[in-house]
């Protein structure tokens, strides 16, 4: 038989004791909420009740060789809720608790594979559910919604099965967890904790700095995991490791990932190094060089982003707020080498933030390389520091503009535009105009490239296009044209790979500028000649297009054909029969 | 089940002969077929079409017309020879020469007393049926020009005779002609062509229908000798004509591979004066069509492309039953491929030569679905050209592959060959008179005895050995049938021979004691394939109707599994099938298995397992193959069928427990006919 003892809020020592018929399993208290205290055979009392009749008779609500595992209140609006996990003979057991009036519903949890039982469960209220969250040695992390309406009138003695959601796969390589941690932080954060199986390193995401201590104490079996006010609560041992967090918004960028890559990083780095005929400046070749850093594979990148740390970053910030560039590019250098990949995205996003808003308030200071760093990581994109490109335009710096470009996948057309207007006085004075020479110099003309391949909207472009002047149009134009000359050439390798804008992207761009300047151009002399020879390229197109489409049902027949595996006179096979 | 290594065969280069002629019995429901070659082929109509009598063809027997007259079958070819057919025996019975040149029709009038033929010389002769013979009797008037086409009128008293650019009209009585048809020539460039009246027809209302190469079908009025309609149907030759029994439906077949049906109805709804109309045209021919047969409900074809095909008419037969299903026959029913298990011989036959190839050998292991390296090349051994003019008709290898014979309608050669570093192939000289001619061989497993099927269903029991050939009895039953013995087959034991005549008696014969043990119920098809189980000594025959059943020769009678199968009845998927199982093989690893094919695919039977259930799918293989292991138990029946094969002319076990396939592929087929007159071009 349990005792209830009562203590007064400051006089500790004054207590009210009641001793009641069946033992206690826990009383739980929270704001809120009137204190309830939950028997070892699941029964539930409010604690006023219980004190005014201490001895009255406890029902049994769990089976034989049942027991409690977890429990936890929870308090709506209107209601107390209080959650019940249990165990019997394998099998896992979640009661949904009603408190006043009492009602109780009972669940099956699924199993996972045989042998495995939860190690961690957290139960959170959001917009009318309860969000139960638990985690398995094998490290998975599930996901259960109730509804806190609708509950089950007949006494849960039926069980029903609890639909699940997977939401995570830690990775634990060949063994499990032993002990193990998981909460949800907010809609989209997670946060886990696990004593790490030797040959891995479990929450790797974001604990990966606290885990490096706190693995040393890690050898009590029982971890827990609180959060309260944006700081994450561990208990180890005879310490407490507090950790600060944010959950940084998703942009619709890094959720959406990037769409206009497709092409992985390893096949750009291979292409670098290959010798490309350069009469149509190569992205690659200006951009990298010849030195083509070496940078970490982005396929990882996940959608349910982790905790951030900013117990080293918040340093490196500070340190840039003041320090000379030399010393800002070692710090974030060493920052970047030191620093998981998945963790740098809300760091990154304030490093560049800070270094941007540095740049804008004192003109002298500016640091190309430690931005083209940041916007190297791929943890950048135009949302998080919308001042970025637009500071790099100021500042001439094309070959950071290039690289926003290039990784950035959300950049607004204004902006596109904004670099198409730049470096008019880049214009070649050819000597003997032919259309098969290069109107624009070599950076324009990279700069233009890596352009024409940004994604962008016909709808948002157009009244931004209309704002280019007359020659700028007829010099995009007469590039345009030469471009599209160069891959009519047959000489022209258009190799896997290269980075460089495709025929039709050419070609919608020409109708876009067309469209947008048309009339302009009509009256513009100069453009009269260019107008001509594209309109004898469309009729070409047209042509070849319509031949093509005459033929195109023979060469079907021909691929269909060739799909047939010719057998010969004789073979030995294997066939099998069941 | 298992996994099977198979050898996929492809280079039995076997090439059908082109059909050239046919004839329907509306009485027996056979249709006699004539191919190019010269042999002629028996289907039985009742029975699921099957072939059951083949008599084999001779160099220089062109065959251009058959004729039924009764039981009796006639053919008359450019060899100017009337033949008429021991179909008991399966070969020529007499022949006349009508003294005429080539012949090129021959056509009975509806008594069946009187045969006339139509020659080269401008004749037509007519011949008296007599018993057992036929007698010259007289000629009717002769014209300049060859007779080429030829119709008695159902009464008798007149003859119509298709020539060059004219149709003649003869008494028959007095043999004179009483009225000339004028056939136009072809418009245009071709008008200096004469025009051959390919064939004519002759209905008792005196309407006289023709089919000439300037493509028309005309229909003329034979009591006036006016043309009454004209229709061009082709741009080519209409080379056949086939009216039906009740003179309602004419079709016609042309070179450009289609038929064309004409039908004597009312062209208007509510108008009783009927007339020929064209109504359907078919197209299952890629060549000329030169034999039609129109039955009651269908339309037979056949011609260059060598396929026989049965098109029921949709009007005449229920819609959507397995009589309403085209039927294309493109393979003998019996097989025409023996396997040596012991030595993994393949051998061959065609009309004028046998090959015995032995099979390559492969390297190393696979997963089912892959193609192993072949280490050895499969090789041809022995080509053996047959002598004299008559063709190959049956032929047999024994399962050590040392002793190979074949037969001719007027011969059997026995070989002996033997395999040492070369291999050499000697004539059996001295044969025992009594193999003289015979329909079917077959050795004993130990290669010590050959038997073979002769006159009146009886078979002939020879001992071969390296010294001599030894006549030791022949086998004869007591039902009185003498339809011939198409199959044979003897146990492994030795002790054991069944036989298969076309009456669908199964006799066995104890060759312990050289005499009858019993006979196997008959049932009501004619088996297309026995085999006798080497451990059971249980006989499985299959029939034309598809039907398999188990006979225990020792106690007489149908096993259990047999009643059973019986009992349950087989899928109608089965049962649809439209080619027979021409062989079965067993499995010596298993015992309850029952291997055996048709023409599309090979089914392998697990005795074990229980039947499908009606409503089961028949053809599980895919769904059992993506079941996983513990649940294909409750999936799979007793029939495993395999589809990955088609064409099949053979499917047998090595001792190896190798399956060996030999494949015909029709388009292989196709490929090496001449190009067919009209090649369809985009557009045209």
């Amino acid at each position: 038989k349990s005792i209830v003892s009562v203590f007064h809020d400051i006089l500790l020592d004054k207590a009210f004791k009641a001793t009641v018929s069946s033992d206690v399993w826990k009383v739980h208290c929270t704001h809120g909420g009137e204190p309830v205290v939950l028997f070892q055979r699941g029964a539930v009392r409010l604690l006023d009740s219980l004190l005014a009749a201490p001895q009255q008779p406890i029902e049994e609500v769990l089976a034989q060789e049942e027991a409690i595992r977890w429990s936890a209140i929870i308090v709506t609006e209107t209601q107390q809720f209080i959650i019940i996990t249990t165990e019997q003979k394998g099998e896992h057991f979640l009661y949904l608790q009603r408190l006043n009036p009492n009602s109780v519903q009972r669940y099956r949890l699924e199993r996972e594979e045989p042998g495995l039982s939860p190690l961690s469960f957290s139960a959170t209220y959001r917009d009318k559910h309860i969000c139960l969250l638990y985690l398995y040695p094998n490290g998975h992390v599930y996901q259960s919604v109730l509804s806190v309406r609708g509950l089950g009138t007949e006494e849960g003695v039926q069980a029903l099965p609890l639909p699940r959601s997977l939401l995570l796969g830690l990775p634990v390589g060949d063994g499990q967890l032993e002990a193990a941690s998981a909460m949800a932080l907010d809609e989209a954060h997670v946060a886990v904790v696990g004593v790490p199986h030797p040959s891995t390193q479990i929450c790797s995401n974001s604990f990966e700095l606290c885990l490096h201590h706190l693995c040393v104490d890690f050898i009590v079996s029982l971890i827990q995991l609180w959060s309260y006010s944006n700081k994450v609560f561990i208990p180890h041992g005879k310490t407490l490791s507090i950790i600060p967090f944010e959950c940084p918004k998703s942009s619709l960028a890094s959720a959406l990932g990037k769409l206009k890559h497709t092409k992985t990083e390893g096949e750009l780095n291979q292409t670098c190094h290959t010798l490309t005929p350069n009469s149509v400046p190569s992205w690659n070749n200006i951009l990298h060089g010849e030195k083509a850093q070496p940078s970490k594979s982005a396929e990882t990148r996940r959608t349910v982003s982790w905790i951030s740390v900013f117990a080293n970053s918040e340093f490196v910030i500070v340190h840039t707020v003041t320090a000379p560039v030399e010393e800002i590019q070692k710090e974030v250098e060493g920052f970047l080498t030191r620093a998981e990949f998945q963790d740098l995205q809300p760091s990154v996003g304030q490093l560049a933030l800070t270094l941007v808003s540095r740049s804008l308030a004192d003109p002298a200071f500016y640091s190309s390389s430690t931005l083209a760093q940041l916007v190297h990581t791929r943890c950048l994109c135009h949302s998080v520091c919308p001042d970025l490109v637009l500071l790099a335009l100021e500042k001439k710096d094309y070959f950071l503009c290039q690289l926003c470009l290039q990784f950035f996948p959300d950049i607004p057309e204004a902006v596109t535009c904004a670099c198409l207007k730049t470096r008019a006085e880049d214009v070649k004075k050819a000597s003997a105009p032919s259309q098969l020479i290069c109107p624009v110099g070599l950076h324009k003309a990279v700069l233009i490239n890596e352009i024409l391949q940004t994604p962008y909207s016909d709808t948002f472009l157009l009244p931004h296009l209309k704002d280019l002047s007359s020659q700028h149009v007829v010099l995009f134009l007469q590039y345009l044209q030469f471009l599209y000359l160069k891959y009519s050439q047959d000489a022209f390798p258009q190799m896997e790979g290269f980075r460089s804008p495709s025929l039709s992207q050419i070609m919608d761009w020409v109708c876009l500028l067309l469209d947008a300047h048309f009339t302009v151009l009509v009256m513009t002399p100069e453009a009269k000649g260019l107008l001509l020879n594209l309109h004898s390229f469309v009729k070409s197109q047209v042509r070849l297009v319509s031949e093509l489409g005459k033929i195109e049902g023979s060469l079907q027949e021909l691929h269909k054909m060739k799909a047939k595996e010719s057998i010969g006179q004789y073979s030995i096979e294997i066939i099998e029969l069941f | 089940m298992g996994e099977f290594k198979v050898h996929r065969v492809r280079f039995f280069d076997y090439i059908p002969s082109a059909i050239r002629t046919m004839a329907f019995n509306s009485q027996t429901e056979r249709l006699a077929v004539a191919r190019a070659d010269g042999a002629v082929e028996i289907f039985n109509f009742n029975d699921n079409f099957f072939q059951e009598k083949v008599i084999p063809g001779q160099d220089g027997r062109a065959i251009e017309a058959l004729c039924w007259v009764g039981h009796r079958l006639f053919s008359a070819g450019l060899n100017g020879e009337i033949t008429e057919y021991d179909l008991e025996n399966l070969r020529p019975q007499y022949t006349v020469d009508a003294y005429g040149g080539p012949i090129w029709t021959i056509s009975s009038n509806s008594q069946g007393t009187q045969l006339a033929v139509g020659c080269e010389d401008g004749t037509v002769k007519i011949f008296a049926i007599l018993e057992e013979r036929i007698q010259f009797q007289r000629n009717l008037n002769r014209h300049k020009g060859r007779i080429i086409s030829l119709c008695w009128h159902p009464s008798s008293a007149q003859i119509a005779a298709g020539m060059t650019d004219m149709i003649t009209i003869f008494d028959a009585e007095t043999g004179h002609a009483t009225r000339r048809l004028l056939v136009d020539r072809a418009t245009g460039a071709s008008k200096n062509k004469e025009v051959v009246v390919w064939s004519v027809g002759y209905l008792s209302d005196h309407t006289i229908i023709s089919g000439d190469s300037a493509g028309k079908v005309q229909i003329w009025n034979g009591l006036t000798g006016t043309l009454v309609r004209t229709y061009l149907v082709t741009k080519w030759d209409v080379l056949v004509l086939s009216v039906s029994k009740d003179e309602s439906s004419v079709i016609a077949g042309t070179s450009e591979g289609t038929v064309i049906q004409f039908q004597f109805i009312s062209s208007t709804v509510d108008q009783h004066d009927k007339e020929w109309v064209r109504t359907r045209t078919f197209r299952n021919h890629s060549h000329d069509v030169s034999a039609l047969a129109h039955t009651d409900t269908a339309v037979v074809s056949g011609g260059m492309d060598t396929q026989l095909v049965v098109r029921p008419l949709l009007d005449k037969v229920e819609k959507n039953t397995q009589e309403s299903a085209l039927r294309k026959i493109a393979f003998p029913h019996r097989s025409l491929v023996g396997c040596a298990k012991k030595a993994g011989l393949l051998l061959f036959q065609f009309p004028d030569r046998l090959e015995l190839w032995k099979l390559g050998e492969s390297e190393g292991h696979g997963k089912p679905g892959d193609r192993l390296p072949v280490k050895r090349k499969p090789e041809k051994l022995i080509e053996l050209k047959r002598k004299g003019e008559d063709h190959i008709c049956c032929s047999a290898l024994s399962a050590c592959g040392g002793w190979l014979a074949y037969s001719t309608v007027s011969n059997v050669r026995l070989y002996r060959i033997q395999y040492s570093n070369t291999i050499s192939i000697n004539k059996v000289s001295k044969l025992p008179k009594e193999l003289r001619s015979v329909h079917q061989l077959c050795f004993s497993s130990d290669s010590s005895k050959l038997f073979a099927s002769s006159c009146q269903s009886s078979v002939i029991v020879v001992a071969v050995s390296q010294q001599e050939c030894r006549y030791l009895h022949t086998l004869k039953h007591k039902t009185g049938s003498r339809q011939p013995v198409h199959l044979l087959c003897a146990s492994d034991d030795g002790k054991w021979l069944a036989t298969a005549n076309t009456d669908c008696e199964i006799h066995i014969y104890n060759l312990h004691k050289m005499k009858l043990h019993c006979m196997v119920p008959v049932y009501n098809s004619c088996p297309t394939t026995i085999a006798i189980h080497p451990v059971t000594n249980n006989l499985i025959s299959v029939h034309a109707d598809q039907q398999i059943f188990e006979f225990s020769l020792v106690q007489k009678e149908y096993t259990q599994w047999s009643r059973r199968l019986q009992t349950q009845g087989l899928l109608s998927l089965w049962l649809e099938r439209d080619t027979p199982i021409t062989h079965i093989t067993f499995n010596p690893k298993n015992l309850d298995h029952i291997i055996l094919h048709d023409t599309y695919m090979f089914c392998i039977i697990d005795q074990s397992l229980p039947f499908p259930e009606l409503n089961a799918v028949l053809w599980n293989q895919m769904t059992l193959k993506s079941l996983p292991v513990s649940q294909r138990i409750g999936q799979s029946h007793a029939f495993k069928i395999c589809k990955s094969f088609q064409h099949l002319m053979c499917v047998s076990l090595l001792e190896d427990l190798s399956l060996v396939v030999v494949e015909r592929p029709l388009l292989d087929i196709m490929s090496q006919l001449p190009a067919p007159v009209r090649q369809k071009k985009f557009a045209t």
